[in-house]
């Protein structure tokens, strides 16, 4: 296998690795939280549906849990075994945050396993909430760190080079890179957005499928409004991530909105398609990339024609920036029109359709999630290292990676069918009607 | 102290600290599936998840620091070991994924399933050997630089009688360190049944594990002569532990303080792999890479080993709350209660 067959193989690989954890990573982060506002919802209004749910989505996330974990793992050793050129080099630089994330990974480890093992073991409920703290921290400080290592693969930071050595070596500096603080919180508030939402699909599904209860009832509206929140908070912080680009990463940007020619009075290009280098189909709005780059109508943004053809990102990352917008766009709607129909007693809300609508919102979420993240590593093509390293330079020289690839294929794929399967087949076999009954008994019906 | 000493040390306890908690993990998870297969089953499944249930995450983080932790402190591993190691290391993974994601789908979705258990049963037990062909690779020999990039020579390695005795013994020590754990552990549960089956394990796996650990030694005098003359430096330690593994084996015997056994046991991995590591020294991958060549930069240097000081800080007292609520609460290890989400 020659050596561009290698890094072939290592990003496909790469990709599907990534591709794959971030679906459990991205609920790791995420659901911590939902699980510590239940209980705190529940002690505080006294209500045992609450704990209840807090109790149950905590089951349901051992499991994704340990599918982020060790697929987390194998992205952690991928990374030399891929990259070894890129690694031996980052990790002069970068390597704080890499420890650190495991850190926090630890942190989290030991409370999870201790929130798990003492349901009903502490009189107050208030100290078993405690405990969901850490987890919660642990969790998001784990997506923290490592964002800040891929924010210093957009921006790097913090060293000097002279004759190919690398001098002045300053971590700090590279952690706090001018990606990270755009970075890093589109990161939290879209895994917060996307736990809720994947969470208020799970209750529109059972409303849906004849359950009528008030503990789904419960659940949807909790997770629709927190969901709401995120939402409008990743478009807040993805605004400042357009900024951030225009500034320090035009390339990416200017790929992105098939921006080709540097000029003021840019305009916005949404949809459409890209026909022999000609925009076909494509909605314009006039003056919109110059807002949306510089807050002014008339800034100038630059254009691909200031990049030479060899350090272009690939185009097609504009499809994958329009399906995450419009996506997260589509999720503000949905939930503010649900919040709203909500405080006013709409009817509609309560619709099949708009119950349907509400399960679709979950995996589009993940599927929003999947895009960003797409756009923007792809958009950083072809450097691993913006302006540094070139991918092709990083990779790895073994003749292996292809059979690696199909390995690792199998095993996602047993993994990711095995916890589909586990899951459902663990809340099926014991809906919450069947629960709360059960408690009921248990303590002598005075739960309720 | 230089700070290389200071950090491969450091990276050296957190090994020392995955392949003990792991190994009574991998080995936990064998004797579950065996007991499943010999229908010991009652006797054996209860003792085994109460104790890994709350703290199979932890022993994962444990590798995880470790391999973040060499990278951190010995940048050039990433280019000598990340370029050789594609294939142990991918099949080290896919093993371990398989193992972790099917102890939780076995424990917490699908109570006793029995296929599920014999995967990570399986999975676990070959884990040890996957990973110690790194600890083989780094005695040298096995790696030649085609056109300045390392190339690993499969043929060499699965042909050297040191990779194999390595592997043994990985297996032997793994089933010999968990089955003295579980025996103390299922004597503090007040399980005369368990106890005594476990006991049994421990003792059959003790003679392995001495005879492939001294067989080591032996094929290092072949294979690496300048590591055997250093091995020959630090005779008092191997020593020591050649005696406590023999108070182990003594009180194992005679049925009395299965505590310990079980921290002279600790005693005699300690020594061995101190020992073995000390007489590495200063190689990492030998003879292309020292910890001098290799080392980071002085500025994350220092600003790990702050990390690291600050994040002990939090994760000691967060272990020791952990042992106290599960490994060293009466009620929680005989038992009583169920306590899990």
């Amino acid at each position: 296998m020659g050596n561009e067959e290698a890094v072939f193989y290592s990003r496909v690989l790469t990709e599907l690795t990534l591709s794959f954890h971030i679906i459990y990573a991205t609920i790791g982060v995420g659901v911590p939280l939902m699980i510590m506002i239940a209980q705190w919802v529940g002690i505080k209004k006294n209500d045992e549906h609450y704990i209840l749910l807090a109790r149950r989505w905590a089951r349901g996330f051992i499991i994704t849990v340990a599918v982020g974990v060790v697929t987390g793992t194998a992205i952690g050793l991928q990374l030399s075994l891929l990259w070894p050129n890129f690694m031996e080099l980052a990790g002069n630089v970068i390597a704080l945050p890499l420890f650190l994330e495991t850190f926090a990974f630890f942190f989290e480890a030991i409370f999870l396993g201790i929130y798990l093992y003492t349901w009903d073991r502490f009189e107050n409920q208030k100290k078993h909430l405690l405990l969901l703290i850490p987890v919660a921290v642990g969790a998001s400080f784990s997506a923290v760190f490592i964002t800040m290592v891929n924010a210093f693969m957009n921006a790097p930071r913090g060293f000097d080079i002279s004759n190919g050595e690398l001098i002045n070596i300053n971590p700090l500096l590279a952690m706090f890179n001018p990606a990270m603080p755009t970075k890093v919180a589109h990161v939290v508030v879209t895994a917060y957005m996307t736990a809720a939402f994947v969470l208020a699909a799970i209750a529109a599904f059972r409303l849906l499928k004849g359950s009528n209860h008030v503990y789904h009832k419960k659940a949807l509206y909790l997770t629709m409004k927190i969901g709401l929140v995120f939402a409008i908070a990743a478009a807040i912080v993805g605004d400042f991530s357009g900024k951030y680009l225009a500034e320090y990463q035009p390339e990416k940007l200017a790929a992105a909105e098939w921006h080709f020619e540097t000029e003021e009075n840019a305009p916005l290009i949404m949809y459409g398609v890209l026909d022999d280098g000609e925009v076909k189909y494509a909605i314009k709005i006039p003056f919109g990339l110059s807002f949306l780059a510089h807050s002014s109508f008339t800034a100038e943004v630059v254009g691909l024609d200031q990049f030479p053809e060899d350090e272009v990102p690939p185009l097609y990352i504009h499809y994958l920036f329009d399906l995450m917008v419009t996506i997260g766009v589509g999720m503000i709607a949905l939930a503010g029109i649900y919040w709203i129909g909500m405080k006013r007693r709409w009817k509609i809300i309560h619709a099949k359709w708009f119950r349907w609508l509400i399960v679709l919102g979950g995996p589009l979420s993940i599927i929003a999630i999947e895009a960003g993240w797409w756009l923007a590593e792809v958009g950083r093509q072809p450097w691993v290292l913006r302006g540094l390293m070139r991918t092709e330079d990083a990779a790895t020289t073994s003749g292996q990676v292809d059979l690696m690839l199909i390995l690792f294929a199998l095993l996602y794929l047993i993994l990711g069918v095995g916890s589909v399967v586990i899951l459902t087949r663990m809340f099926r076999k014991n809906p919450v009607e069947q629960e709360i009954e059960d408690r009921e008994t248990e303590k002598g019906g005075d739960v309720l | 102290m230089t700070l290389e000493i200071i950090g491969i040390t450091v990276l050296w306890t957190f090994l020392f600290g995955y392949i003990l908690i792991g190994a009574i993990d991998f080995g936990a998870g064998f004797f579950n599936a065996y007991s499943r297969i010999t229908a010991h089953e009652h006797t054996l499944t209860k003792i085994i998840q109460r104790y890994l249930s709350p703290v199979w995450e932890v022993t994962n983080v444990f590798l995880v620091f470790f391999f973040v932790g060499i990278i951190g402190f010995f940048p050039k591993t990433a280019f000598y070991y990340g370029t050789t190691l594609l294939v142990p290391v991918s099949i080290g993974i896919v093993l371990l994924a398989i193992r972790g994601s099917y102890y939780a789908f076995e424990t917490y979705g699908a109570r006793g399933h029995k296929g599920y258990s014999f995967m990570y049963g399986l999975a676990g037990i070959l884990i040890p050997a996957s990973l110690s062909i790194v600890l083989t690779i780094s005695e040298g020999g096995f790696i030649s630089m085609v056109d300045g990039n390392p190339v690993l020579d499969y043929w060499m390695l699965f042909t050297s009688p040191l990779t194999w005795a390595v592997v043994v013994l990985s297996i032997a020590a793994t089933l010999y360190i968990s089955a003295t754990f579980l025996t103390w552990y299922a004597n503090k549960a007040r399980d005369p049944e368990a106890t005594d089956l476990l006991r049994k394990y421990a003792l059959v796996w003790s003679l392995p594990t001495a005879i492939t650990a001294g067989g080591i030694i032996f094929e290092l005098r072949r294979h690496n002569p300048a590591h055997y003359v250093n091995i020959q430096d630090f005779w008092p330690m191997f020593l020591i532990s050649a005696l406590m593994f023999i108070g182990t084996v003594w009180l194992l015997w005679k049925r009395q303080k299965y505590g310990w056994a079980f921290i002279l046991l600790i005693g005699q991995f300690i020594f061995a792999f101190y020992g073995y590591g000390a007489s590495h020294y200063p190689y990492l991958l030998y003879p292309y890479l020292t910890i001098y060549d290799s080392f980071t930069n002085p500025a994350m240097a220092i600003s790990l080993i702050v990390a690291f000081i600050l994040g002990l800080g939090l994760l000691i007292p967060s272990i020791v709350l952990l042992m106290r609520l599960f490994l060293f609460d009466k009620d929680y290890v005989r038992g009583k209660g169920d306590y899990h989400a």
